[in-house]
């Protein structure tokens, strides 16, 4: 399968990768080399199968709705990269 | 003490012939003396390790002692260990220290085993080779020529080099049992929901599961009793009543049924891997067991498989690596969206951020059912043939791995070439099932060879029999890499 570079960008921004145009570039020749890996399975009759998403098909277990975990606010904030009066701090986003 | 059991360690411990403090310093000064050239491990505590060792030799007094209390154990970076740092081999937690245990960690914990540090492994566990770690690769320590395997290599190479007695490692598409056969140890992949995933980072939530990397099969069974057990936290955890793994070791192999795919002696596996494999069955032949020809005729789709479903469920679990809670920040940035897109272009390396972006591309809208959906069903057709297979046979046997160890950097800038040394290991986890690698010999080179053992689902105990019988019969495990002698 042939990429352009504009799919390269525009994966890039959905998953909120930085690149630059050269890494865009080295990224589409390798990305069309596993997508022609992958192409393979296109060929293959599917139809009728359902899809398999886990091994023993289990549905999803339910818990009782009550508070299993004590608060660890400052515990987990002492690994945060930037925190002021128990917030987590970031760029300004509303004017 | 360097090439006793874990049963053999454990024995010593309560005979009081050695204490885990010394057991344990014994490994600390291995690992101080040849961690420098393997960087097998990404961090030790030596305090931390010694703690445990001293309250492991309480426990030996009192009586109070289990199978595996005061037996060093190395934990794969990929675990939670409350006060250590856990970087999943990545520049994004570097600085990242455990807030809390995994259930793994907290199972070797209640069983007084000791921590002896986290081992090195591919970012994310996303490797073949090891090489994909931002703490540097580890060496193969029969020849540091070679990749010791991914992307548990760190723990197979600290079990293969004595700096630990057992490890754990966790396989999403191989990563216990490529690295194990590499570099010639026993590993086991248990059926999927066997151990639970809490606190281990998560890379593609629906494959990945936790095992043991030892030197033996009877190793591998007693932490196998450890790691194992229903948890809450897990909501792929299987309920299940607890087992001993170990019970079925000594039973005799006579009427074994073994099946060979002919799909995984056919083109692209290496002379001297396929002439190991075939010595091995005919081994497997003498101690009473019989040879099944079998089929598996969905199994060259599991490598385009995998790398639909594996990067689409790593694009999704690697989105909360945004540099606001935890982990890594770019220094600088202009808005909330340039912190986050440089935060993960500096924190993610190549490898990582190239499944990012094939995952974020087969979910993206209009490409659902042609990727996702299609690799989903053909998933069940994987499935499918094991379970035909599986009528015919009790256990599965071939190659781990078609070549031996690779060198160092070979296979660096082609990740479709790495991607295909995965092609025997891959099926085992798209079914779910239970796989294990175990020392069958070495190739021309010197490097090892691993045989493939996959079982049915909770066949663990069976398998690790196969495994044991054969190992008594052989001794393949017990060699150990030269230039590791202090």
């Amino acid at each position: 399968m042939i990429l352009a570079n504009a799919d390269v960008r525009k994966v890039a921004r959905l998953a909120r990768l930085a690149m630059s145009e050269a890494e865009i570039d080295a990224a589409r020749t390798q990305l069309s080399g596993i997508f022609d890996l992958i192409a393979e399975m296109q060929a293959v009759d599917t139809q009728g199968i359902t899809p398999m998403s886990h091994a023993q098909d289990l549905s999803q277990r339910l818990r009782e709705d009550v508070v299993t975990q004590a608060n660890q606010r400052e515990l987990f904030q002492a690994i945060a990269p930037q925190i002021e009066a128990g917030l987590y701090l970031v760029p300004q986003v509303i004017e | 003490m360097l090439n006793s059991s874990l049963l053999q360690l454990g024995s010593a411990l309560r005979a009081k012939t050695i204490s885990s403090v010394e057991l344990t310093q014994l490994y600390l000064d291995r690992i101080n003396a040849l961690n420098p050239a393997l960087n097998a491990y990404i961090t030790t505590n030596f305090e931390s390790s010694l703690a445990q060792a001293r309250a492991a030799d309480t426990l030996l007094a009192s009586d109070k002692a289990q199978p595996l209390t005061g037996i060093p154990i190395a934990q794969k970076d990929i675990f939670c260990a409350k006060g250590w740092r856990t970087t999943c081999g990545s520049r994004m937690l570097e600085n990242f220290i455990a807030p809390y245990d995994a259930h793994v960690i907290e199972q070797f914990n209640n069983a007084g085993a000791v921590n002896l540090g986290k081992t090195n492994m591919d970012e994310f566990a996303m490797g073949s080779s090891n090489e994909t770690s931002h703490f540097g690769a580890v060496k193969n320590p029969w020849d540091r020529n070679a990749v010791p395997g991914g992307s548990s290599g760190g723990a197979a190479c600290a079990v293969a080099a004595r700096l630990c007695a057992a490890a754990t490692g966790t396989d999403t598409g191989g990563s216990i049992r490529q690295p194990a056969a590499l570099c010639g140890i026993s590993g086991i992949k248990p059926t999927y929901g066997t151990v639970s995933r809490y606190g281990m980072i998560a890379f593609a939530s629906s494959l990945d599961q936790a095992g043991p990397m030892a030197r033996g099969a009877e190793d591998l069974a007693l932490m196998l009793n450890v790691m194992t057990g229903f948890d809450e936290r897990d909501s792929t955890s299987l309920q299940r009543d607890k087992e001993d793994y170990a019970r079925d070791l000594s039973k005799p192999l006579a009427g074994l049924r073994i099946g060979l795919p002919k799909e995984f002696f056919a083109e692209g596996l290496s002379q001297d891997v396929a002439s190991c494999v075939n010595e091995a069955i005919a081994e497997y032949k003498k101690l009473g067991a019989t040879i099944v020809d079998i089929s598996l005729p969905n199994s060259r789709l599991a490598v385009p498989v995998y790398y639909v479903l594996a990067p689409a469920e790593a694009s999704s679990n690697l989105s909360r690596y945004d540099g606001v809670r935890y982990g890594y920040r770019a220094p600088e940035y202009t808005d909330l969206a340039d912190m986050y897109e440089k935060s993960r272009a500096q924190g993610f390396g190549a490898e990582v951020k190239r499944r990012i972006m094939i995952g974020t591309y087969v979910l993206s809208h209009g490409y659902y059912d042609a990727y996702y959906l299609q690799a989903q069903k053909i998933r069940r057709l994987i499935a499918q043939d094991f379970e035909n297979a599986f009528k015919q046979c009790d256990v599965i046997m071939g190659p781990t791995s078609p070549s031996t160890a690779f060198d160092l950097g070979s296979k660096g800038d082609d990740p479709v070439q790495m991607y295909l040394s995965d092609i025997y290991t891959i099926a085992v986890n798209l079914a779910g099932l239970p796989g294990m690698s175990i020392p069958a010999g070495f190739g021309s080179n010197g490097r090892p060879v691993g045989l493939q053992i996959i079982g049915n689902y909770f066949k663990e105990a069976q398998m690790l029999n196969v495994a044991h019988q054969y190992q008594l019969a052989t001794d393949h495990h017990g060699r150990a890499p030269q230039n590791i002698e202090l």
